[in-house]
């Protein structure tokens, strides 16, 4: 495997844990939801957590959405209490806002957006992956 | 068998736990008639914390475990009265859940 070798020269900062990936748009399925709480419990013990956003999971992080619209409580709200439990580290596919029109225009502060190859090199640096 | 409480001629509805199944239905009266059914007395300190997690909770939408809570709790209050020491004293079955419950919050899901 050569793939450890690569990770040392990538800019960004070491990291490991678990990498929850995001890959459903917000409110048509409980995708999102169980994936914040996951987060969220990892958070709660203090386990590093890292959260990236591709595909339709990108909607999860636009800005001005309203889930009572749909009548759903609005789940996206928590993302802004990521601080409180030590979720810093959140990444968002470039091409997947491109493909989508989308701007960079978030509901939380500190999202990087990171290109393809950086979406995949910050991912390969965690130990373990779940994908929602 | 869920709890009944009866509240100005109303009767609220509660889980099995006493937790109220709407949070919107919340009062500080409301509040004190929770607590007496369970013989636990609210002061001043305790309504710090339980009128926190209220705000907490209606601003990002969930109830927060006690990490959550602490950290949270410490911007506003300082070190002293973030610490779980002085929560747990104050709620020794577990601040979290204790106070969401007096705040007619739903219980954490990521309890303690």
């Amino acid at each position: 495997m050569t793939s450890s070798y690569t990770q040392e020269k990538n800019d960004l900062p070491p990291s490991n844990g678990l990498a929850i990936i995001n890959s459903k748009a917000p409110f048509s399925s409980n995708h999102g939801k169980d994936a914040l709480d996951v987060a969220l419990i990892f958070g709660s013990f203090e386990q590093k957590v890292s959260l990236f956003f591709q595909g339709d999971g990108v909607y999860q992080l636009i800005a001005d959405q309203d889930a009572r619209l749909v009548s759903i409580k609005d789940y996206l709200k928590t993302f802004s209490a990521f601080e409180f439990y030590d979720i810093e580290d959140i990444y968002v596919c470039q091409q997947s806002l491109v493909n989508r029109q989308l701007e960079e225009k978030f509901h939380i502060g500190d999202v990087q957006v990171l290109s393809s190859i950086e979406f995949g090199l910050a991912l390969n640096r965690h130990q373990h992956v779940l994908r929602f | 068998m869920a709890v009944t409480l009866n509240f100005e001629g109303n009767i609220i509805s509660t889980d099995k736990q006493g937790y109220l199944l709407d949070h919107l239905l919340w009062k500080k009266e409301l509040a004190l008639v929770m607590a007496k059914h369970d013989e636990f007395e609210l002061t001043d300190a305790h309504w710090e914390v339980i009128d926190f997690v209220r705000q907490f909770y209606l601003t990002y939408n969930t109830s927060p475990a006690i990490r959550a809570l602490t950290k949270a709790m410490k911007s506003e209050f300082g070190e002293d009265k973030a610490s779980s020491r002085y929560l747990y004293k104050l709620f020794p079955e577990g601040p979290a859940k204790q106070a969401t419950k007096y705040a007619g919050l739903p219980k954490p899901a990521r309890c303690i």
